[in-house]
């Protein structure tokens, strides 16, 4: 399986500000590669110059082997980026916006192409309406259609969903997974971390521009979070001594971390033997939310030195 | 150079929807320019041996022209950086030649647009020659081609609407309006002769009313190369300024 993304040392200043601090990723043909990061993580921005809209101050990126600043044009038409932010061009209609779109790639009577994505994306009535009367979910979708009308093989999706509906977001799922069976590779930065675990196989975490974790999604689910115990105790109570320390409160409920299950029943044999009653007991397994708070939270803690490399 | 191709036809698409503010209303304004001082100076001014009304009609054209391909790019540019929609551009294959090119020519024919607009509204209230049909297009293509590039520098720069109006309020206007659309510059004293030479604008508009009369206050090869030497710098600018990314590209 060949490269299809190829991001090596990548540095980018704004100012004082350091948007990416050495970022090195290498995403493989047939993948769908989640991107994930608090906000001013650096993602857009590593997308950014990726598509050539931002410059990087050191190291290099390529598209299926195809350098992003000295081979652009190869570069750029192996590439399909959905922009975060809602744009739209209100001249025209959506039909025109995509065949206006094609053309900038070369393309000319893409029309059966553009009825297709049409479809896929529930837009085909709306196909003659200006864009400046759609809601921002048809926008939303506008877009990606825009970032495909070339058929690129590499796909970037920057936050793509926010905004639209849950019956549109499944849908667009749907259509995205489908093209990614049929060997596009996808990239997607995403804040709804549910999204990411579902659909990504593997996952980059960034903060402040620099990869943190870097795996399959699989192996930093197991890697990572494990189990939770949360535990309500009856009249409040607070945890008894030894537990102290272990748990966090969260809406009134006391969460464990458990390496492995052998952990539960000298937790609960403390609470008994404390006296304390419990209300209401919950295990549950770890989801990407859980790792992502854990490799930030670790991230925190190592810049102020107190725990140890939990990013592996 | 389908790219090329596209840009250049959505740039068309784009004023020619809103035909009625890109195209009919300079042309209306220049009408009323040329009611208003026709009517006043008309029956009593000569101008190198031309009727006022027929001295005053090509500068309309060449103001309109030049005016037009100037708005046509620069509004453009600082629409689509302000809605973000310019990501759609900077996104494909298109070299910066190809966006220069589409840009520049795009402004050249809205510009030759509403200048053939004003020709013909204007051409009914005086009898008007036309000497050298080839310099008025070299001119008109000049004029357009060299405002066009500017605005494009313009629309780059400018970060909002007003700075871009001020832009056009205090420089393209001045230039354009004292550029000697509505007098020969020999009515005027020499010091401001002096200035007007320094001005391009007067020798596009020169070069381009010699094409219809004949006569000209400077000999038309020299607003020749004064313009074609101005139309280079400013593409050389604008071209330096697309291929470094400047306010593009980060």
């Amino acid at each position: 399986m060949s490269v299809a993304v190829s991001i090596e040392q990548v540095e980018k200043r704004f100012g004082r500000l350091k948007a990416l601090d050495g970022v090195s990723l290498q995403i493989d043909e047939g993948e769908f590669f989640g991107l994930l990061g608090p906000n001013g993580a650096g993602k857009t921005t590593l997308i950014s110059c990726l598509a050539g809209l931002v410059r990087p101050d050191a190291g290099r990126l390529s598209v299926l082997g195809r350098d992003v600043v000295a081979d652009y044009r190869a570069a750029r038409t192996l590439l399909g980026i959905v922009p975060q932010e809602l744009v739209f061009d209100p001249f025209f209609s959506v039909r025109e916006t995509l065949r206006i779109q094609s053309g900038y790639f070369g393309i000319r009577n893409n029309d059966d192409w553009i009825d297709e994505i049409l479809a896929n994306l529930d837009l085909t009535s709306r196909a003659d309406t200006n864009m400046r009367r759609l809601s921002g979910g048809m926008k939303r979708r506008v877009l990606v259609a825009q970032a495909l009308v070339h058929k690129p093989p590499v796909i970037v999706l920057d936050e793509p969903t926010a905004g639209v509906d849950v019956e549109l977001r499944q849908g667009l799922w749907q259509f995205v997974q489908r093209l990614n069976r049929e060997g596009h590779t996808v990239i997607l930065t995403t804040h709804y971390l549910e999204e990411a675990e579902a659909l990504c196989g593997r996952i980059a975490m960034l903060k402040q521009g620099r990869v943190v974790a870097l795996d399959t999604t699989s192996n930093l689910l197991a890697r990572f979070a494990g189990h939770t115990l949360s535990v309500c105790l009856a009249d409040n109570a607070l945890l008894p001594e030894p537990l102290r320390g272990r748990a966090t409160l969260s809406e009134g409920r006391w969460v464990f971390r458990l390496a492995g299950f052998a952990e539960i029943e000298p937790l609960l044999r403390t609470l008994r033997e404390a006296g304390c009653g419990i209300d209401d007991l919950r295990l549950t397994q770890a989801d990407l939310e859980d790792v992502f708070v854990g490799v930030m939270q670790g991230e925190n803690d190592r810049e102020s030195g107190k725990v140890a490399d939990v990013s592996r | 150079m389908i790219g090329f191709r596209t840009l250049l036809y959505k740039e068309l698409l784009r004023f020619w929807k809103v035909g009625f503010q890109t195209v009919a209303a300079p042309v209306l304004s220049a009408l009323l320019y040329l009611l208003i001082f026709s009517h006043v100076l008309d029956e009593h001014v000569l101008v190198n041996g031309v009727r006022y009304a027929a001295f005053l009609i090509p500068g309309l054209v060449m103001m309109s022209l030049v005016q037009n391909a100037f708005a046509n790019s620069s509004s453009s540019l600082i629409q689509s950086k302000i809605t973000g929609s310019v990501v759609f551009v900077l996104l494909p294959p298109i070299s910066y030649v190809e966006f220069f090119l589409a840009y520049v020519v795009a402004a050249v024919l809205r510009g030759l647009m509403v200048g053939l607009g004003v020709l013909v509204v204007t051409s009914w209230f005086a009898p008007l020659t036309y000497v050298a049909p080839l310099w008025i297009l070299a001119f008109a293509i000049l004029g357009g081609g060299i405002l066009g590039a500017f605005g494009m520098i313009a629309g780059i720069w400018a970060d909002k609407f007003d700075q871009l109006a001020g832009f056009q309020n205090f420089l393209i206007m001045p230039l354009t309006m004292l550029s000697g659309v509505f007098y020969s510059i020999h009515s005027l004293p020499q010091f401001w002769q002096q200035v007007s030479h320094l001005n391009p604008v007067f020798y596009m508009i020169d070069g381009f009313r010699y094409g219809f009369f004949g006569v000209s206050d400077v000999p038309p090869e020299t607003s020749l190369i004064v313009v074609g030497a101005s139309f280079l710098v400013v593409s050389v600018a604008t071209l330096m300024l697309l291929r470094s990314g400047y306010k593009l590209r980060s």
